[in-house]
């Protein structure tokens, strides 16, 4: 564990953004997310999260897959692939741990996502604890925390004037290079340890039993009325780092264009309407379903894991204050149906 | 890393009115350069991302059979904006194509057993891969009795017509094709394709059935299908949910937890039958 005093934070930044794309917190009329930043001043670290999760960096909401121009007898294609050595300061541990969970998405058995990957694989992840979680955050329930460290190389602990700075990878390690920081201190480390204390996660969801209770309530009547307020925005969906549902289209003019991605979801009407107008998802019943479904069973029986950090943003961008620990609750005290008898 | 959105350049060299109703054209198109077309080694049933450059891509079954070298075929309806702008393609345009994508019919499972193939519309176009690969001299000896029986709305809405008629003078295949009402000079079968299955009543003995159709067809096969005793485990579907990826990547055409690009498109009635009803 290093110290690091509040006033040698801009001069590490700014050195940062020499030999990285720094992306940090960055407030825009009251509302933060993640962008590339030229100098250290430009970011905050005094906010709770950001609206938009910091995925973005790693898999914008819109990016270039790659460009063309045909020409008679061929076509000619320019992949546009992101190679910068890029740096996410200041993330949350629970955004860290949901580059986690996307890495199973974006590479299978038979296909890499080099897009995702290659950023992923360039990028440092330099978290940043949250001393006083806000009540949305149920972090802790999802095998994370205010102060987790998987999925980073670096961790930030505030302690008021100074950072504890936790080492957690030689990757991290490497963004410290030349800086000769001085170890914690026993009265820093304490300082520390106070602070991790005093960052109480309240709110809890239990996911004991979830899992084998969605195993078998497909056909559940549940469905019928959870989902009544939704007013299928997606709004839960585009601010959820875990969400990772895409479209592809070509933006072209005369016989020069490019393949572009930008971010979909599954709570959209036209995400699943089949060529020919049948909608295996018609109504917003089995949308909504779909979402729950996919980040606590499908996830799960495909890679051993949930799909959901507990960042609280779903609950916090809802216009209508859909609440998915509340949805989980109701899952969790429902009879248990089997949906094929 | 292999990029797998990167679409393969290919030249349509011919472009074919297939039904008399124009809604659906057959596309043949060559590879440009002979490294791809080596490279892109696929088996009846799986499909590719067919890109018009400008307009997008979307997803085709392969029509053509690996015992065809040289080209892809795909056979199209004309549906919505890609569709729409390959049917307005004049022969030389170059295409993209991304694949072989998905899992293909499980024909290693069919060798020595006796293959009921039966199809509806313009769903035909992965069975005629699968009827070309067989028939392949080489091939044939490999599997018993085929059976195909094949239904269309009327005469001039069959695909592959001239292949249909070559397929009937033929000893080592039986082919049944049916229209819905009877026409002058329609020699075959009348009747929906159900019905016509339970007249032929292919045994199930030894055997597997492939379906593909139109949903109302495939709802009222399987029941028959049961009936002539063929377990979910040899009746073989494919399945056509929305696509984007591909790749199993864009989490558009999930049924439960499998990806019908990537763990389909073909699945057995039992696997289904273990999955929700969204598709
Ligand atoms: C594995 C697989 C194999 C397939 N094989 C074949 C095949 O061999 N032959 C074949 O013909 N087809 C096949 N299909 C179906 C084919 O992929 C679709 O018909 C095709 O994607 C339609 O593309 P499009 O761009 O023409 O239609 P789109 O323009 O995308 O839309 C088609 C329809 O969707 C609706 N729609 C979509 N977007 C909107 C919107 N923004 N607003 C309103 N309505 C909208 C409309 O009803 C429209 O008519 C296959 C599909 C799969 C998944
Ligand atoms: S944000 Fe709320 S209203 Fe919007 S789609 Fe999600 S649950 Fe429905
Ligand atoms: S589902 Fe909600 S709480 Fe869970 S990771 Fe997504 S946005 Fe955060
Ligand atoms: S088409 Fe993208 S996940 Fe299947």
């Amino acid at each position: 564990m290093l110290l690091l005093k509040k006033e040698q934070l801009l001069a590490w930044l700014n050195k940062l953004t020499q030999a990285y794309q720094v992306f940090a917190p960055v407030n825009e009329e009251g509302c933060v997310s993640f962008k590339q930043i030229e100098a250290g001043d430009q970011c905050t670290l005094d906010y709770t999260n950001s609206k938009v999760p910091p995925k973005e960096v790693l898999f914008p909401r819109s990016e270039y897959l790659f460009c063309y121009r045909c020409e008679k007898e061929h076509v000619e294609l320019k992949e546009q692939i992101d190679e910068h050595k890029k740096v996410i300061f200041g993330l949350r541990p629970c955004d860290a741990r949901s580059f986690l969970l996307l890495d199973n998405v974006f590479r299978n058995e038979r296909f890499q996502d080099p897009y995702y990957l290659t950023r992923r694989k360039n990028t440092v992840l330099v978290g940043l604890g949250c001393n006083q979680p806000p009540a949305t955050c149920f972090c802790t329930s999802l095998g994370s925390g205010p102060f987790a460290t998987e999925g980073l190389d670096l961790l930030l602990v505030d302690i008021g004037d100074r950072y504890v700075l936790e080492v957690l990878t030689e990757r991290g390690q490497e963004l410290l290079s030349g800086m000769e920081l001085p170890a914690a201190d026993q009265e820093a480390r304490e300082a520390a340890q106070k602070v991790k204390e005093g960052a109480a996660v309240s709110s809890r969801v239990t996911l004991e039993g979830l899992k084998s209770k969605l195993d078998v309530s497909f056909d559940h009547p549940l469905w019928d009325l959870i989902h009544e307020k939704c007013l299928g925005c997606a709004a839960c969906t585009y601010t959820c780092p875990t969400c990772h549902c895409f479209d592809i289209v070509d933006e072209a003019q005369g016989n020069e264009g490019c393949r572009v991605r930008s971010w979909d979801a599954c709570m959209f009407p036209l995400f699943t309407l089949h060529g020919s107008g049948h909608n295996p998802r018609p109504t917003n019943k089995e949308r909504f379903r779909q979402r729950v479904m996919h980040k606590f069973k499908y996830f799960v029986d495909n890679f051993n894991a949930t799909a959901c950090v507990g960042c609280g943003r779903c609950i916090l961008n809802c216009p209508v204050n859909l609440d998915i620990r509340e949805v989980i609750a109701e899952i969790q005290g429902t009879e248990v149906r089997s949906n094929k008898q | 890393m292999k990029n797998p959105y990167l679409p393969l350049p290919m030249r349509l060299v011919k472009h074919f009115v297939e039904t008399e109703d124009n809604l659906i054209h057959t596309f043949t198109l060559e590879f440009l350069k002979e490294e791809d077309e080596k490279s892109f080694r696929y088996l009846p049933g799986q499909f590719a991302e067919v890109c018009v450059f400008g307009v997008g891509e979307a997803p085709f079954g392969i029509a053509s059979s690996p015992t065809e070298p040289g080209h892809l075929k795909f056979s199209v309806a004309r549906v919505g904006v890609v569709t729409t702008a390959l049917h307005q393609l004049p022969e030389g345009t170059i295409l993209g194509v991304r694949g072989p994508l998905g899992n293909s019919y499980p024909i290693e499972e069919f060798k020595g057993k006796n293959v009921v193939i039966i199809g509806g519309g313009f769903a035909f176009t992965t069975l005629r891969s699968l009827v070309t690969y067989i028939l392949h001299p080489q091939n044939r000896g490999d599997f018993g009795k085929v059976t195909v029986i094949y239904g269309a709305r009327n005469p001039g809405l069959l695909l592959y017509k001239e292949e249909l008629a070559a397929w009937e003078k033929r000893t080592d295949i039986e082919l049944v094709t049916t229209i819905d009402r009877p026409v002058e000079g329609w020699s075959g079968r009348v009747g929906f394709v159900p019905a016509v299955t339970k007249e032929v009543a292919p045994s199930a003995e030894n055997a597997y059935a492939v379906v593909c159709g139109p949903p109302i067809m495939i709802k009222f096969t399987l029941p028959v299908l049961e009936e002539l005793g063929f377990p979910p485990e040899r009746i073989i579907m494919s399945l056509e949910n929305r696509m984007k990826c591909g790749i199993g990547m864009c989490g558009r055409c999930n049924v439960g937890n499998k990806y019908v690009c990537k763990d389909g498109p073909v699945f057995t009635r039992a696997q289904l039958n273990q999955l929700p009803n969204e598709y």
